[in-house]
């Protein structure tokens, strides 16, 4: 009953508002001697002033939203190319803004400058200029030619392989969550099947490949060495995933059936970067939030995000990084179990149990 | 005058022979103006639908904690129990939303609509090369959308691993419940439309080269026909790539092929699938997506071309260079489908190629957007609402435009692929532009399509609300982006150190809120015009184009007896030396006056 009330009330509302429309309408032909849909000079001059003054306000709302987030944006690049990437991305971020202010003030000016009226009743046929599009050809062939070669040689130093000592680990992703592994001494990973996997072996390390035998698996949370290449091999068991990771300016998908790479040299500290007097600002207000909600403080972390849709908990598939100096990194590294001596403490495990089970029996 | 007059004779004769039932004048048109109308009203039908699908996930991104009784009466308690959206669901809303306006909206319903209004018309044709397929090309199009609003109706959801359908998420059922039914339903859809866009592109081609009037060469053709003209070539060299992906997906899921699958183990299972790559999809996917959203803007421009000209009473500036970038960008736009792909793992030296090429698609797009200011430059511009929208989007292509040559460069995609930024960018250039320009090109030839004048006043003010909240939306996620926020999360709330940019999704719903309320504005306008509204008259704003020497009416055939004879360009507006600030097409050029539209002089 009430749905058709309500029902009932919007459609005897919306002819009503046919009517009122119609009358206004008629209304003002009668006054104005014109159909309503003739743009008269009152609606050209008021539309014309409306033109400018969004132009002021839309460049305002864009510095103000750019103020109010600018200790958010591209937090302190921590990683040696972030910091090089950085500057390109200023450089070309003053380039398109000044270009797109001075466009759009002069599709804006010129709307509101030359709109029909009693001042302006005929237009100026020019149909075209050889030299003006000639010149807004070739000026922003040249930039863009700049911006090109700028661009193309960072990117080919970022994807060059790493060369020299480095340290090789794999980030392997599956529905959702990351697993870190490191190759150990003899720096090389050993091998991984799909077909090994299992509930307790869920990377499908084949245990067959000596190679295997000193990787160090860790969840949860990974280490990285500051001032240290790292080379990283990624993989992924089951969807696309991409390992992303904002701090480190570093991103590249995860792809089943595949090996990606990608490698940087981590330049800064977690303990450092949490005196990063940006970070401190955020991280304050981050905690402020959270009080409000009643939820724990937070510490600031490096973070690896999933950024490739990838099923139901996309949102949630992160793992925390941590960078240490060379030397903190080695003693948290020698404290992990190896792919070796887990396995052994697996099987001891299992032949207790056997044992165990036997000794009951008996 | 003679001739009008045996025109309207030789009308009512033909429309005696033609007596048309219901069914065969609205259904099974073959009329190119009534498919013209058929698809807007399906492309309006299915707008609303994704603006309400974006609404809801625009609020659960800025409250994820709240619970909204809107979602339960709209997504049923399965999707959103007490009012709470599930992940599931936020994906497939993301899907379809972007689906719909990608390929049912600005594809089939900007081209759809423009093209068959305005290519018989604007070239001088009596209907389409082939009304048949025209017909067929509509109700491939009708079903396609049936198929895709019912994949919300499934009990296991809607397709939802984004509008990209990346294998293997796309291809295998058991990856999460958008996979399942919801994916099959979504390729089939999508298959209909791809032939609906193929029937139509092949259609609007033939047309436009063997249809011409007399004296239409092709350098008098008003820029309208020709970006849809080479939109059309596009669809047809690019979709038949997406038609065999498409398929090749469906056998992958199927009938167990491997094109796109190898080495996976899934829900505690190794499959057998091997040897196939999920990039190849990829490759295939953007050799259409890159050309794809030129094909959603090129009409757009198209249309601004047309707009901003006979509403600012001047020529188009640089006729020949906006004809030269169009087909520039056609060109371009099939050899920079990589971009999407930096951090694939395709192989970086490509990446550089691909760098190279897409940051070359700035200059004719800068320069179509230099000539659309110079147009307005000393013009004499008079603001109905087709222009506003028009000026907005050059406003929006030049602002979504430039952040393109931050993502084309492959070393700054590493950071901003898959984030907001990304979102921001294609929203802004490709999204609002062609949105706005769509609107813009209703306002315009609603007097053609629907024999009515719209209502100004509330052109206006739907003009102003949808454009302020346009940007309110959108400008703000660059920043969500630079700050490192993915696209496609549920929600940020997992993340701490995204908890102090809440504030900006809060934003940015509120304007989408604003924005959706305005179209029903549009809305309102649009069905009270088509029924109440002035009566149009031959030539309501002064253009030059053949459409509007077509007397007031839904004539079959168009013209009387005689076709239009053309003698000059389409913009002469302003000419020194006229007697009134327009000339039509049809007029021939006085003694001693030269056609603009041949050669530079």
């Amino acid at each position: 009953m009430i749905t058709l009330l309500t029902w009932s009330v919007i459609i005897l509302a919306i002819v009503a508002l046919c009517r009122l429309i119609k009358i206004y309408e008629l209304a003002s032909e009668m006054r104005g001697g014109k159909p309503q849909w003739e743009v008269t000079e009152k609606d050209n001059r008021m539309n014309a002033r409306l033109m400018l003054w969004f132009c002021i306000a839309f460049f305002v709302f864009c510095f103000w939203v750019f103020f109010i987030t600018k200790d958010k944006l591209l937090p302190t690049a921590a990683s040696v190319h972030g910091a090089e990437t950085d500057w390109l991305f200023n450089f070309n971020m003053v380039i398109i803004t000044v270009v797109a202010m001075i466009t759009n003030f002069f599709l804006f000016y010129f709307a509101f400058k030359y709109y029909k009226g009693k001042k302006n009743e005929t237009a100026t046929f020019f149909p075209e200029s050889r030299k003006l599009e000639l010149i807004w050809t070739i000026v922003p062939g040249i930039v863009l030619t700049v911006i090109i070669f700028l661009g193309i040689k960072l990117w080919a130093t970022i994807t060059a392989p790493a060369e020299g000592e480095s340290i090789v680990m794999e980030l392997y992703a599956k529905q959702f969550d990351w697993t870190a592994r490191y190759a150990g001494k003899d720096n090389i990973l050993g091998q991984r099947k799909f077909k090994l996997i299992t509930d307790t072996n869920p990377m499908g390390l084949d245990a067959s490949d000596p190679k295997g035998n000193d990787d160090i698996v860790v969840r949860g949370e990974f280490h990285l060495p500051k001032g240290k290449q790292i080379d990283f091999k990624l993989g992924a068991r089951d969807v696309l995933h991409s390992a992303y990771m904002p701090h480190f300016r570093a991103q590249m998908n995860c792809v089943p059936g595949m090996t990606t790479y990608i490698n940087f040299v981590p330049t800064i500290t977690t303990d450092e970067m949490r005196k990063d007097p940006q970070v401190i600002k955020n991280v304050k207000e981050v905690n402020e939030i959270l009080a409000e909600k009643g939820e724990e403080p937070y510490e600031f972390n490096y973070l690896l995000l999933c950024n490739k849709i990838c099923g139901t908990n996309h949102y949630n598939m992160q793992m925390n990084i941590i960078v240490d100096e060379p030397e903190q990194f080695e003693a948290w590294l020698s404290k992990q179990k190896t792919v070796g001596e887990s396995a052994t403490a697996t099987a001891e495990k299992k032949t207790e149990k056997t044992n165990l089970l036997a000794e009951k029996k008996k | 005058m003679s001739d009008h007059s045996h025109a309207q004779e030789h009308h009512g004769h033909d429309e005696h022979h033609h007596q048309q039932s219901f069914i065969s004048k609205w259904v099974f048109s073959m009329d190119h103006k009534m498919i013209a109308r058929q698809f807007l009203s399906v492309a309006i039908i299915m707008a609303v639908a994704a603006m309400i699908m974006s609404t809801l996930f625009r609020l659960q991104l800025a409250w994820p904690e709240e619970k909204f009784a809107i979602m339960n009466w709209l997504l049923g308690d399965k999707w959103a129990p007490e009012g709470k959206m599930s992940p599931d669901i936020y994906l497939g809303l993301v899907t379809i939303h972007g689906t719909i306006l990608v390929f049912f909206v600005l594809t089939g319903g900007l081209s759809g609509t423009f093209a068959n209004l305005l290519i018989p018309y604007q070239v001088g044709a009596r209907d389409m090369a082939s009304p048949f397929l025209n017909m067929l090309s509509f109700h491939f199009f009708f079903w396609g959308a049936v198929l895709m609003l019912a994949g919300m109706a499934l009990p296991t959801g809607p397709a939802a691993p984004g509008w990209t359908i990346y294998p293997p998420l796309s291809a295998l059922p058991q990856a999460m419940p958008g996979s399942g039914t919801g994916m099959t339903m979504w390729l089939l859809s999508m298959t209909l439309f791809i032939i609906s866009a193929l029937l139509a592109g092949l259609n609007y081609i033939i047309t436009v080269l063997n249809l011409r009037a007399v004296g239409m060469t092709m350098m008098r053709l008003p820029l309208t026909v020709w970006a849809l003209f080479i939109t059309a070539v596009l669809g047809v060299l690019s979709f038949p790539v997406l038609l065999s992906a498409c398929l090749l997906l469906l056998f992958d899921r199927i009938i167990g092929t491997s094109f796109y699958l190898s080495d996976i183990y899934i829900n505690g299972m190794p499959l057998e699938h091997s040897g196939g790559s999920p990039i190849l999809f990829q490759h295939l996917f953007w050799f259409l997506g890159h050309p794809e959203v030129y094909i959603i803007i090129l009409p757009a421009l198209g249309l601004m071309s047309e707009i901003i000209s006979v509403n600012s009473r001047k020529p188009i500036f640089g006729y020949k260079a906006m004809v030269g970038s169009i087909l520039i960008i056609a060109l371009l736009s099939f050899v920079v489908w990589g971009h999407h792909m930096f951090i694939t793992g395709m192989n970086p030296f490509l990446g550089s190629v691909f760098v190279f090429t897409t940051v070359l698609i700035a200059i004719p797009s800068a320069v179509k957007a230099f000539n659309y200011i110079t147009t307005l430059w000393k013009g004499s511009i008079r603001f109905t609402p087709g222009m506003m929208f028009v000026i907005g989007a050059v406003s929006t292509f030049i602002t979504g435009g430039v952040t393109g040559i931050i993502l084309a460069d492959a070393a700054l995609d590493i950071n901003l692929h898959d984030n907001y930024f990304v979102v921001a960018h294609f929203h802004i250039v490709m999204g609002l532009s062609a949105i706005l320009a769509m609107c813009g090109g209703v306002y315009h030839w609603f007097p053609k399509m629907y024999l009515h004048m719209m209502n100004k006043k509330l052109g206006y003010a739907h003009f102003w609300l949808t454009f302020i909240a346009a940007y309110g939306v959108f400008f703000p996620q660059h920043f969500l982006g630079l700050a490192g926020v993915p696209r496609r999360y549920y929600t940020n709330s997992t993340f701490p150190i995204f908890e102090n940019l809440v504030d900006i999704e809060v934003m940015s719903t509120w304007f989408a809120i604003l924005g959706a309320a305005a179209q029903f504005i549009f809305i309102f306008n649009f069905f009270y015009s088509m029924f109440r509204g002035d009566k149009a008259p031959k030539n309501p704003w002064g253009s030059n184009t053949l459409e509007w020497t077509v007397e007031v009416g839904h004539h079959h055939g168009n013209w009387g007896d005689k076709l239009p004879v053309v003698h000059r360009w389409a913009y002469d507006y302003s000419k020194p030396g006229a007697k009134e600030d327009f000339i039509p097409q049809t007029v021939p050029l006085a003694d001693g006056e030269q056609d603009e539209g041949k050669g530079y002089h």
